[in-house]
């Protein structure tokens, strides 16, 4: 720290920040446009402009962009001495931009218009022409608009040199500078709606936002957390009129920082579906048709059929609605809802997690790991926000080539200058080339289980107590070397692995790797990916009790309750099939229509998450709480309230008390007796308009507010944002800042964790001193047909957001992946299909990286259904072929070129 | 399968072995290949006359530089043509030394003569006529280029002159 | 007898530039001897000793931006000469390239030998042709005499010196800007800190100097120290080339002992103004320097002493306005030049020369407005100095600012009544 003085005023500040950073850490109102606390600073709008004086002595100063400027001890600043040529800037800034603010996207949170009055100019003096240009088709996420740019350059930096992205960039130069893509077309990054944030105006707009447009202060909000997958960003929802909106990231300093991946922020629109389940339905037999039934009654008749009935759990409901059903039919008769070799690998997850010495890394633990080992788990594709983290990760050796020459931290282009492409190590083992090759170090496509042994192998090398491996080839020997050697030299290493591959061992062989890196005073970061926003979360309420879907199936039960899970796609279809056809009574909670759903006797409408209130489980442990965005209509309910009459503080609590880790579920929120000043937290801004008029078609009389589940919300502009607590941390706001930038106003400092903490709580830790070893067995791969690997998609495998007609443009159906050599083999042409075993015909595509006799199958899309398929399988030629209607081959971005062109290798 | 990553129906065009010869002889003077990219860029104009995008693609595989990041160079610059031009380009200085010495009037009379504008290409593509920041001739001014030769102390009498002269070499 | 004109006693009008043979023969390459006789910072102590400022334009003493360099490492290092010349008005290093490519050459390798360089690379305009052609035969020359390569005269020292064209932008003149776009990036500067010195090339140490500059090296190290102290008038050093375009009897550009007047370039060099037309004003180092009047013309063409009166020496060729041509439209076609050049990275040099253009415009069409001469004025301050990321705007305010200064009259004139000089 240093003591500096601003316009006569002391402060200590943190001279490893920029001076533009501790201005705003100190709620001084410095404008700004091309920092970004994520992306650092370059210097290019010169909007932050301060004087710097020399000495006590100097009564001119200078003129210094605050953003590339290192608070120095004794320094002395002044921002009103730079005043002028702020307005200035901003001026010249807006000559250009069309002041179309009525039509906007970005009216209402938009920093650039709060810059604007924030620096002075009101009077516009330019009378030239303005500067146009045309706009580009980016997909079915984003809009272009090039005339509102005011080139600060935070676009490009984000997608290319943040994210990653190679399909963007600034093109021509002075004032006619552009940024887009060299030819039209949908964005191949999975983080391109980050932009729709980035961007200070509205350049860069939500699409599906823009075509159910509302102004920022007429949504209601509240935090939320995405149902995406298992990281759990939060999020922030808005809501208008009975519709879900737009989804934009909600800060949170340990699991999403500033960005979401496109599923999470484009993802939800399933929320608006018309496969929506509107009204409870029930029929009297499979045969009769479904007639609607009244709430009252449809919890009724829920009551009743649970006497005797097994209740099958999901991983993308709350705790608190699998805890309600655990209730309600009892323990003994209460499954989790997915395969009993998931349910094992979660297990093994929480036990890695409590019996392990490593450290289970967050999101940030992710960005400061300086060497990664990723374990046959393609992260983007499913869990898309760890991907975009190391990606963070591998600029650390920059960073320190930097900090050994005395660069600050933020001196963004200084450090990818001197950095060039030296990166800190990642080392891949998957079957398939990943999105995340181009900045690995090396690649080695072998499949989960030998992936596993190499893993093992790494583990021995490194701790030889450590299980040994044999029969490892020369190759992979070296690549054991090379990567033991390099993980024990880092600082920080990281080991992440997941559960997509199905391969138990894999998780093992992480834990044992992350377990030899220990070394009684430091230890490894260990991330583990689990496939939904609650599959960790359902195995918690499964410790003790090892049933499984395939248990539930096979219980003999006539009467079954299934919440929130589509049977069909968590075991293979003729399965489930017998088992339905075996049931007397089946009764379905689920928000959306599916092949489950369809065969009920009875189906209760259940609110989606932004329908409801409840908790998630996210893939470390992290419990989270989200709130209702709104109230559903009210043929519609949550979960928890068709299965209980209790509240969620009740369930929690009992949950707390029932279920060993649980016991934080008690205070993720500040609880039913939460006000400030005698009110509750408001959804809506205090801005929000038509409150006695929107609903005045219907009555004309303003209907009391409405009840809140957790007691701490209330749907109303009424009341206190609770800045006290992150888990009710909501949209933010400050007088002057209407956009997102607003958020450091609620930072420790600008760029840092919330002042109030970080929302969720970990419910698995470990304290352990002795290094236990895993000793899995790995059945050899079996030489008949050819061998099975899944290949995960973020658009389009996961069941929910499938749902969104956004996310289907940018998904396709099914179809299998297959070596060139192997296609030859098969006589196969690229308009052929192929005929899968036990299954339908699919299209294929050629990928050069996966290995010869190996095939890739897609999960979760439509037209296969993966548990269908066994480990090795047969392949033919498909007679009759005609390829489906949505078979969008360009839909598909792999990275198998920058694999074949070794642009994978930092030589 | 390469043609995945495309979203662009574009294919790239093949480069020649001289192209291929040129851009391989000035990769060895850079540690980098992001750093050939615009010589790459260069070649290719010198045998096609401008970059097209077929052109701007194929250097973008053959030096596995991103198609929109060579874009943004190639757009930077004032000597990359993205866009057709003629056989003969005239760069016609209009800075300083050569306005005060009566560009503006050459300018009209190139206009007059061949009926282009700035930026334009005559009909039969035999020449383009660009404004070039100062060539730099100034004590020779006003001056100009055609292609890579230089023409100083210019007059509009001079200019039919050169014009002939290029004309009758077609 | 020694040589008073370093810089161009090779050159003669008409005759094309001296082979390898021919250059060593005249007394070329002896520096590198007397170099490597010495350590690398003994060389570079000389340099620093000499006085030698850099030619570009800033006019920094060459051999102390040396001295800033770290001390090797074993990583590479380069030299680059910047030869992309393309301030308005200027035509000096077209000259010496076009004339004498060896004395660039010898000095190159001289200077990379005090550098440690590794590697050295001419970045050159595109459009000097001649110059390309000359210099790449020049530089074959000098790798078949062993001059350069590995081990060069059987030492220790190897450098390999290549030759890149640029495709045309002023900002490249800007040495962070020349290194991205060697790095074939866009050529937007990089911000200072940290210097190329440390952090240049690839990230690697390098040295950014101009044409003149370096082809003042052979000399320094040739004849020494004393010598090139004593080719300057009075208290200054060495010879620099000063010229002459605009409306003069004989334009052009000659070496001129460092601390010559205006006067002397003007009247003896350049032979006095056409018949006919009278000096208004001059811009004294290029296109980015401020006005000087027919008062200043005695001043010596020393950095200091024309920053005293009120401009920079830059680039020392003058630009002569004469009486019959507009200055505001003089003014337009600068400010027309830096707004193209521009390369939209920082706002008041993007967003505030297309604005200052669009005034100037409507000066000279005759719609321009009492206030618009309020905004100019105060464009000049907001494009100044320390203002912007690099030097492009607060040059071509240079110009403008001494225009409104010097000729306020006339932008009131043509407010009031539109541009007279419709024809000169």
């Amino acid at each position: 720290m240093v003591s500096i003085t601003i316009d006569g005023k002391n402060f200590e500040v943190d001279e490893d920040n920029n001076l533009l950073q501790e201005c705003l850490s100190h709620a001084m109102d410095l404008p700004y446009f091309c920092w970004h606390p994520s992306m650092g600073s370059v210097g290019s709008c010169r909007q932050c402009a301060v004087i710097e004086y020399a000495d006590d002595n100097d009564e001119k100063g200078r003129l210094v962009m605050a953003c590339m400027t290192s608070p120095r001890e004794g320094g002395r600043y002044s921002l009103k001495g730079a005043r002028k040529f702020r307005a200035q800037a901003i001026e010249s800034i807006m000559i250009n931009h069309p002041h179309d603010c009525p039509v906007c996207e970005e009216g209402g949170e938009c920093h650039l218009q709060d810059m604007t009055v924030m620096s002075g100019h009101a009077y516009r003096r330019y009378d030239g022409k303005k500067k146009t240009h045309n706009n580009q088709y980016l997909g079915p996420f984003i809009n272009h608009e090039m005339n509102r740019c005011i080139t600060c350059y935070r676009c490009v930096r984000y997608y290319k040199d943040y994210a990653g992205g190679t399909d963007f960039s600034v093109q021509a130069s002075h004032d006619n500078t552009y940024f887009g893509r060299w030819q039209e077309g949908a964005y191949e990054s999975e983080f391109s709606g980050n932009l729709v944030e980035v961007c200070p105006t509205g350049v860069f707009t939500d699409k599906p936002f823009a075509k159910n447009y509302v102004r920022k202060w007429d949504l209601q909000t509240s935090p939320s957390v995405c149902t995406g997958c298992g990281v759990g960003c939060n999020t922030n929802p808005g809501e208008r009129y009975g519709t879900l909106r737009r989804i934009v990231n909600r800060f949170n300093d340990e699991v999403n920082g500033y960005f979401l991946c496109d599923k999470g922020r484009f993802g939800a629109g399933y929320v608006n579906s018309e496969q929506r389940i509107p009204v409870s339905m029930t029929r009297d037999s499979h045969e009769a048709d479904p007639v609607q039934i009244e709430p009252d009654a449809a919890k009724q008749a829920l009551k009743d059929a649970a006497k005797g009935a097994i209740g099958i759990a999901s991983p993308r409901a709350s705790m608190e609605a699998n805890f309600a059903l655990r209730e309600l039919v009892g323990e003994d008769s209460f499954y989790a809802g997915i395969s009993a070799k998931e349910l094992g690998m979660l297990n093994s997850i929480i036990d890695i997690y409590q019996n392990r010495p490593v450290n289970i890394a967050n999101i940030k633990d992710i960005e400061n790991s300086d060497a990664v080992l990723i374990l046959g788990e393609d992260i983007t594709n499913t869990a898309a926000r760890m991907a975009l983290a190391v990606r963070q990760s591998v600029k650390n050796l920059g960073r320190q080539m930097g900090a050994d020459l005395n660069f600050p931290n933020w001196h963004d282009a200084a450090i990818r200058t001197l950095a060039m492409d030296r990166k800190s190590p990642l080392y891949i083992l998957s079957p398939h080339a990943t999105r995340l090759d181009d900045v690995a170090k090396s690649v080695h496509i072998s499949s989960a289980a030998q992936s596993a042994r190499i893993g093992l192998a790494i583990a021995h090398a490194i701790d030889n107590s450590a299980p040994a491996v044999k029969g490892l080839s020369k190759e992979e020997q070296s690549l054991v070397d090379e990567i033991a050697g390099t993980l024990k030299g880092a600082k920080q290493a990281l080991i992440i692995s997941g559960t997509s591959s199905m391969e138990p061992a894999l998780l093992e062989a992480a834990a044992n790797v992350a377990t030899a890196l220990n070394d009684g005073d430091s230890k490894a970061n260990l991330a583990l990916a689990v496939p939904e926003s609650n599959s960790l979360g359902l195995a918690l309420m499964m410790q003790g009790n090892e049933k499984a879907l395939e248990q539930a199936m096979s219980s003999g039960s006539k009467k079954a309750i299934v919440l929130e899970n589509d049977l069909y796609r968590r075991a293979a279809s003729a399965d489930v099939d017998t088992f339905i056809d075996g049931l007397e009574q089946l009764a379905v909670l689920d928000s959306l229509k599916n092949r489950t759903g369809e065969q009920a006797n009875l189906v209760l409408a259940a609110a989606t998450f932004a329908e409801s209130s409840g908790t998630f489980v996210n893939y470390e442990g992290r419990a989270q709480h989200y709130y209702s965005t709104f109230k559903a209509v009210d043929s519609i309910r949550s979960s928890v309230s068709w299965l209980s009459d209790k509240s969620l503080n009740e369930l929690n609590a009992e949950c707390a008390a029932a279920l060993p880790h649980c016991a934080e579920l008690t205070h993720l929120t500040p609880g039913e007796g939460y006000n400030f000043a005698g009110l509750k937290a408001p959804r809506q801004p205090h801005r929000y308009s038509g409150r006695t008029a929107m609903r005045a078609n219907i009555n004309v009389h303003e209907p009391k507010q409405e009840q809140d589940e957790n007691g701490v919300m209330v749907y109303s502009m009424e009341g206190v944002p609770a800045i006290k607590d992150a888990s009710v941390f909501n949209s933010p706001w400050a007088p002057g800042w209407n956009s997102n930038q607003s958020v450091f106003k609620f930072q420790e400092f600008a760029g840092g964790p919330l002042k109030q903490g970080n929302q969720g709580k970990r419910l698995l830790e470990n304290n352990v001193k002795d290094k236990p070893w895993y000793e899995p067995e790995i059945a050899g791969d079996s030489d008949n047909g050819f061998k099975v690997f899944p290949i995960y998609h973020l658009f389009g495998s996961e069941e929910l957001s499938a749902f969104t007609p956004a996310i289907q443009e940018k998904a396709t159906s099914a179809y299998i992946a297959l070596n060139p050599a192997d296609a030859e083999k098969l006589g196969l042409h690229s308009t052929d299909g192929v005929q899968v075993e036990h299954n339908g015909a699919v299209p294929f595509i050629l990928r050069n990286s996966i290995a010869a006799g190996t095939v890739g199958v897609a999960v979760g899309l439509s037209g296969l259904n993966f548990r269908n398929i066994p480990g090795s399988i047969a392949l033919d030629k498909a007679e009759d072929w005609q390829s489906p209607d949505n078979w969008k081959a360009a839909n598909i971005i792999v990275s198998d070129r920058s694999a074949e062109s070794g642009k994978g290798s930092a030589s | 399968m390469t043609d995945l990553i495309a979203s662009t129906a574009l294919k790239a065009r093949q480069l020649t072995e001289e192209e291929i010869h040129d851009i391989e002889h000035e990769k060895t003077h850079y540690p980098y290949a992001q750093a050939v990219g615009l010589e790459a860029l260069k070649i290719v104009q010198k045998y096609q006359g401008w970059v097209s995008d077929e052109s701007l693609l194929a250097v973008s595989e053959y030096l596995d530089i991103p198609p929109d990041e060579l874009e943004g160079v190639a757009t930077f610059f004032n000597m990359i043509f993205r866009q057709p031009v003629g056989k003969n380009v005239i760069l016609l200085c209009d800075s300083v030394a050569c306005w005060m010495l009566g560009c503006d009037d050459l300018q009209a009379h190139i206009t007059k003569t061949l009926g282009i504008n700035y930026g334009e290409t005559t009909d039969d593509d035999m020449f383009t006529l660009i404004p070039v920041p100062c060539l730099g001739d100034c004590d020779r001014a006003p001056s100009m280029m055609v292609g890579r030769e230089l023409y100083r102390n210019l007059t509009t009498e001079k200019i039919d002159q050169i014009i002939a002269e290029y004309k009758s070499k077609a | 007898m020694s040589v008073t004109n370093p810089l161009t006693k090779n050159i003669e009008d008409g005759r094309d530039p001296l082979s390898f043979k021919e250059y060593q023969a005249a007394g070329g390459y002896q520096s590198l001897d007397k170099a490597m006789k010495m350590s690398p910072r003994d060389v570079m102590g000389q340099v620093k000793d000499a006085g030698l400022g850099g030619r570009g334009g800033a006019g920094f003493n060459t051999g102390l931006k040396w001295s800033f360099s770290p001390e090797p490492d074993g990583g590479p290092r380069y030299l680059v000469v910047n030869a992309d010349e393309m301030e308005p008005g200027t035509f000096k290093d077209r000259l010496l390239m076009e004339k004498d490519p060896h004395l660039l050459i010898e000095g190159m390798i001289t200077s990379s030998y005090a550098l440690s360089a590794t590697t050295a690379y001419i970045f050159l305009r595109g459009e000097y042709t001649l110059a390309e052609e000359r210099l790449l035969k020049a530089i074959d020359e000098a790798y078949t005499a062993g001059m350069l390569g590995q081990n060069i005269q059987g030492t220790d020292f190897s450098l390999d010196l290549y030759l890149h064209t640029s495709a045309g932008r002023y900002i490249c003149g800007e040495e962070t800007a020349l290194i991205n776009a060697l790095e074939g990036k866009r050529a937007n500067p990089r911000f200072k800190p940290p210097f190329p010195q440390v952090s240049g090339l690839w990230g690697r140490p390098t040295l950014v100097n101009n044409v003149e500059t370096i082809c003042n090296i052979p000399g320094i190290l040739t004849h020494g120290v004393e010598w090139f102290k004593n080719l300057g008038l009075g208290d200054e050093c060495g010879t620099r080339i000063s010229g002459v375009s605009g409306r003069v009897k004989n334009p052009g550009c000659w070496e001129m002992p460092v601390g010559t007047t205006f006067r002397t370039l003007l009247e003896d060099y350049a032979g006095g103004m056409q018949d006919g037309y009278e000096l208004k004003a001059f811009l004294p180092g290029g296109g980015s320097t401020d006005f000087l009047l027919p008062e200043h013309l005695d001043l010596p063409m020393i950095p200091g002493d024309v920053a005293k009166a009120g401009s920079r020496l830059g680039t020392s060729l003058i630009m002569v306005l004469d009486d019959k041509t507009c200055p505001v439209g003089c003014v337009r076609n600068l400010i027309k030049f830096f707004a193209h050049e521009s390369c939209g990275w920082c706002t008041p040099c993007r967003d505030g020369l297309p604005w200052v253009e669009h005034i100037l415009n409507k000066m000279e069409e005759g719609t321009g407005e009492m206030k618009d001469i309020e905004i100019l004025q105060e464009m000049c301050g907001y494009m100044g100095p320390g203002n912007t990321f690099c030097a492009l705007a607060p040059g071509a305010a240079e110009p403008l600012q001494s225009s409104l200064k010097y000729f306020m009259d006339e932008y009131e004139e043509h407010v009031k009544h539109g541009c007279k000089y419709k024809s000169h």
